[in-house]
């Protein structure tokens, strides 16, 4: 294997881990956000919207963290520095 | 692939060029400009309102009731920055399904600069209500061993907004176009639905978060002591 392909092959698996893994905690912590939120909204149903508005912002704020893994695998496949580098210094 | 409106380049002079992202900003704010221009060239206060003034009031009244309930304070001052920021974003999120839009929030360049301007509204607002020493003094606040932190938590906290934001919209855009290419039916139009929700979503998000970052830096008013010692009595 050249340098070259041990640079696109761990791009990809790291890409395809960084999304995978990434994903893990923030669904638990969305779902254990929604449970929470959903409880609360069953016991105090008039406080619906505050509830609702809390849960929308803490979601986002959790998902961001799987967003994030997202777009370091967005890097690693379209904008990879290491691997243009080395393309450029294999003088593809 | 093109996924990002950086991409698309419609003028090139050498040493400048109008790309998507531009292009599509510019078209939004003359949208929302043009638009509250036109509404609000006969603006009437009897009680016989046209449809589209009445449209504009219910938006900045939302705007406005939703600042005063995050912040627990007068809404007047935010008003301007928060609203522009949340408008700007929501019109060009919604504006994504429109076919050859793309969204100006979904380029990097984009949300970075929003970024960058709530990073800086925050000592400005800051500054506007308390004295240097105060505002300084919020930065060793539980003890001065928090001070890294906290300017950390500064630059961090705008890196996230950021990157949130456009991680978001470029996602969708993504997901799309990988979706047009494995099944091209029925398919993206769900998952371009499930988009405008997340874009809706991270406009309110991102608007929220700005009006909690600026008050947060601002001086505590009567209202709020009391409300804190209520909640930690309970």
């Amino acid at each position: 294997m050249t340098s070259l392909d041990i640079i696109g092959f761990g791009s990809v698996l790291g890409a395809g881990l960084a999304i995978g893994f990434g994903a893990i905690g923030a669904a638990i912590g969305e779902g254990m956000a929604a449970a929470a939120a959903l409880r609360s909204m069953a016991q105090q149903p008039d406080q619906t919207s505050t509830f609702t508005r809390t849960m929308f912002v803490s979601m986002a704020m959790i998902e961001s963290t799987s967003i994030y893994a997202f777009v370091i695998a967005m890097i690693l496949i379209f904008a990879n520095p290491i691997w243009n580098h080395a393309v450029k210094a294999s003088g593809g | 692939m093109k996924y990002n409106p950086d991409q698309y380049i419609y003028l090139d002079w050498g040493w400048g060029e109008i790309n998507a992202t531009l292009a599509f900003t510019w078209l939004v704010m003359a949208l929302l400009a043009g638009g509250s221009w036109f509404i609000s060239r006969r603006l009437s206060s009897t009680t016989s309102i046209s449809g589209w003034q009445n449209l504009l009031e219910v938006i900045v009244k939302g705007i406005n009731d939703h600042i005063e309930e995050v912040t627990h304070r007068d809404p007047g001052p935010f008003l301007p920055l928060i609203g522009t920021l949340f408008l700007f974003i929501l019109v060009s999120n919604i504006l994504s399904i429109v076919p050859f839009f793309q969204p100006p929030t979904g380029s990097l360049s984009t949300t970075a600069a929003y970024a960058v301007v709530v990073f800086l509204a925050v000592p400005v607002f800051g500054l506007s209500t308390q004295s240097p020493a105060s505002y300084l003094k919020q930065y060793i606040q539980p003890t001065p061993l928090m001070l890294p932190f906290n300017l950390l938590g500064d630059f961090t906290r705008t890196f996230a907004l950021a990157v949130r934001l456009y991680g978001n919209v470029m996602s969708s855009t993504v997901i799309i176009l990988v979706l047009v290419v494995i099944v091209p039916l029925v398919i993206p139009v769900i998952m371009q639905l499930l988009g405008l929700l997340t874009g809706i979503i991270q406009a309110y998000i991102f608007a929220l978060l700005a009006a909690v970052y600026i008050a947060s830096a601002m001086k505590k008013t009567e209202k709020e002591n009391n409300k804190s010692f209520k909640g930690g009595s309970t």
